[in-house]
């Protein structure tokens, strides 16, 4: 590179820098504005992904339905507010929130420390745990850990001799995960340094993939694999070794909201009580699960 | 900006950085091998061999390279045949359909620049080279050819800069190519901001590179011709 070639590349550079140099002033005058006395925001601004079931999905005629959404538009009538409810891009939903695009996240979304750092969560409104699904023609469906589900908050022996087997029949193996989820942070951790993992941007990809054998073993909450291992490509398919929660599957699936927002967050959490105590919430979860996927 | 964390993220997004260059190498020259066969196709007088090659290049041009990427990668893996024929082991790796997908679509592109070229040769000189007794590849070769890649070098140029941008649509079919590691670091360290800069900031030395390469040739052709 010539001297007069690298000045240009520094300008050039020195341009980009800038840009987030400016990226950085919005956030920090975003974290002044945000006092917790903000009151509740009327319409009250929603994301969600639209493309998770039964969390989220789009039905044919174009409307967002699902748990998150029936639980969410009762959350919203409890608190004698409007809800705007708008689709979003998984991996980019959590900067979304953060830079006011709106107001909260009910995603199928599960509380983790890494995610705590940077949202505020109201208490868990679901819990389900994650599990692999192989087509049923893979060998790893003759592994037998001897265990129905293993908590990763605390391990026992008996457990972690069963993560060390799980992860001797997966060596070598391609994973699937959605990317910017748990399980994906759960394989990187547990698994990284034996299998290749393979990262989708949505549920829904992923299962083609499956479907399609050009990867071995997915990973992802049960309830996301439902709807898959209903269809009819979905039906050469089914769970392998025990299901997972706890530990870096968190503490269930709660709604985020931008960090400070206390008077928004006591009044989600209100009204989840109150839907919790006269049943509601366990009506919800059992119509689109089939079973209290709201017990804690 | 966090400098530590940028520095930290370097070497992840330098790996994908290189998964990126092969996917541009490769797609280009595969691309660059096949336009050439397509322009000559298109410039045909035999009517349906200009036509099928006028069809490929506007399906190619006409329709989204992200839909492309999508049918050769998840629609192709559909089909009970295709997943049972000897192109499975090929179809069934991301890198090659992302391959395929990339070099099919710079083809029909870089195929329009050729014929852009080779339509700009001077009658005179094609005159001139038959006067001299050469006719078929001989002219083609020694005098089309060759005032031809001069005259599409700038718009080549451009076409291998799209490319380079394009290569990022592979992330999309679970390739960790530059964008791919970026947009993982991203979702798992929710800061975007130090790991889109920092893939930007290669995607533009990538690029000033690459403009310099082509300046350079272009530079070299133009003295050769005098």
């Amino acid at each position: 590179m010539t001297a007069k070639g690298f000045g240009r590349f520094a300008a050039m550079l020195a341009a980009v820098m800038l840009l987030a140099a400016c990226g950085e002033g919005d956030k920090q005058a975003q974290t002044a504005q945000s006092a917790a006395d903000k009151p509740v925001p009327n319409p009250l601004r929603v994301a969600t992904e639209g493309a998770y079931p039964p969390y989220n999905m789009v039905d044919p005629a174009g409307n967002l339905i699902g748990y998150d959404m029936d639980v969410m538009r009762e959350v919203c009538s409890r608190m004698k507010v409007e809800c705007g409810i708008t689709a979003q891009a998984w991996d980019g939903i959590i900067p979304g929130l953060q830079a006011g695009k709106y107001d909260v996240i009910i995603a199928g979304m599960s509380i983790t420390d890494e995610r705590k750092q940077v949202v505020d969560f109201t208490q868990g409104y679901a819990i389900t745990p994650a599990y692999f699904v192989a087509l049923n023609d893979s060998p790893l469906h003759q592994l037998d850990l001897g265990l129905e589900r293993i908590g990763l908050d605390e391990i026992d022996t008996t457990e972690e001799a069963a993560i060390a087997a799980l992860k001797d029949a997966l060596k070598g193996k391609s994973v699937g995960v959605q990317n910017a989820t748990i399980h994906a942070n759960f394989v990187e951790d547990a698994l990284g340094d034996a299998v290749s993992i393979r990262r989708y941007d949505t549920q829904e990809n992923l299962a083609l993939d499956l479907a399609s054998g050009r990867i071995d073993v997915g990973l992802a909450d049960s309830t996301a694999w439902e709807a898959f291992l209903d269809s009819e490509a979905g039906r050469k398919a089914g769970f392998v070794g025990p299901g997972f929660d706890g530990g870096p599957f968190g503490e269930g699936l709660g709604i985020a909201v931008r960090k400070g927002e206390d008077r928004l967050l006591d009044a989600l959490n209100a009204a989840l009580n109150s839907m919790r105590e006269d049943g509601t919430l366990k009506r919800m979860a059992e119509q689109w699960f089939g079973f209290d996927a709201s017990a804690r | 900006m966090n400098p530590a964390f940028a520095l930290e993220i370097l070497p992840q997004l330098l790996t994908g950085a290189v998964l990126t260059l092969q996917l541009v190498a490769l797609a280009l020259l595969l691309g660059l091998v096949l336009a050439l066969p397509v322009a000559l196709a298109r410039l045909s007088p035999f009517a349906p061999v200009s036509a099928l090659a006028s069809g490929y290049i506007f399906v190619f041009r006409a329709t989204p390279l992200l839909v492309q990427i999508f049918l050769i990668y998840y629609g192709l893996g559909q089909f009970e045949a295709v997943r049972e024929s000897f192109l499975w082991p090929i179809l069934r790796e991301p890198f090659w359909c992302a391959i395929l997908a990339l070099m099919l679509n710079s083809a029909a592109y870089t195929a329009e620049i050729i014929r852009g070229g080779i339509r700009s040769v001077p009658y005179g000189q094609i005159e001139a080279a038959r006067a001299l007794g050469m006719s078929g590849p001989l002219l083609y070769r020694r005098v089309v050819l060759p005032l031809a890649w001069r005259q599409a070098l700038p718009a080549y140029g451009n076409e291998m800069i799209q490319m380079v941008q394009a290569s990022s649509l592979a992330s999309t079919i679970t390739l960790m190519e530059l964008t791919g590691v970026a947009r993982a670091i991203a979702a798992r360290t929710f800061q975007p901001v130090e790991a889109f800069v920092i893939a930007g900031a290669i995607y533009l030395l990538l690029n000033f590179v690459l403009t310099r390469a082509v300046h350079w040739a272009e530079r070299r052709v133009t003295h050769a011709a005098h």
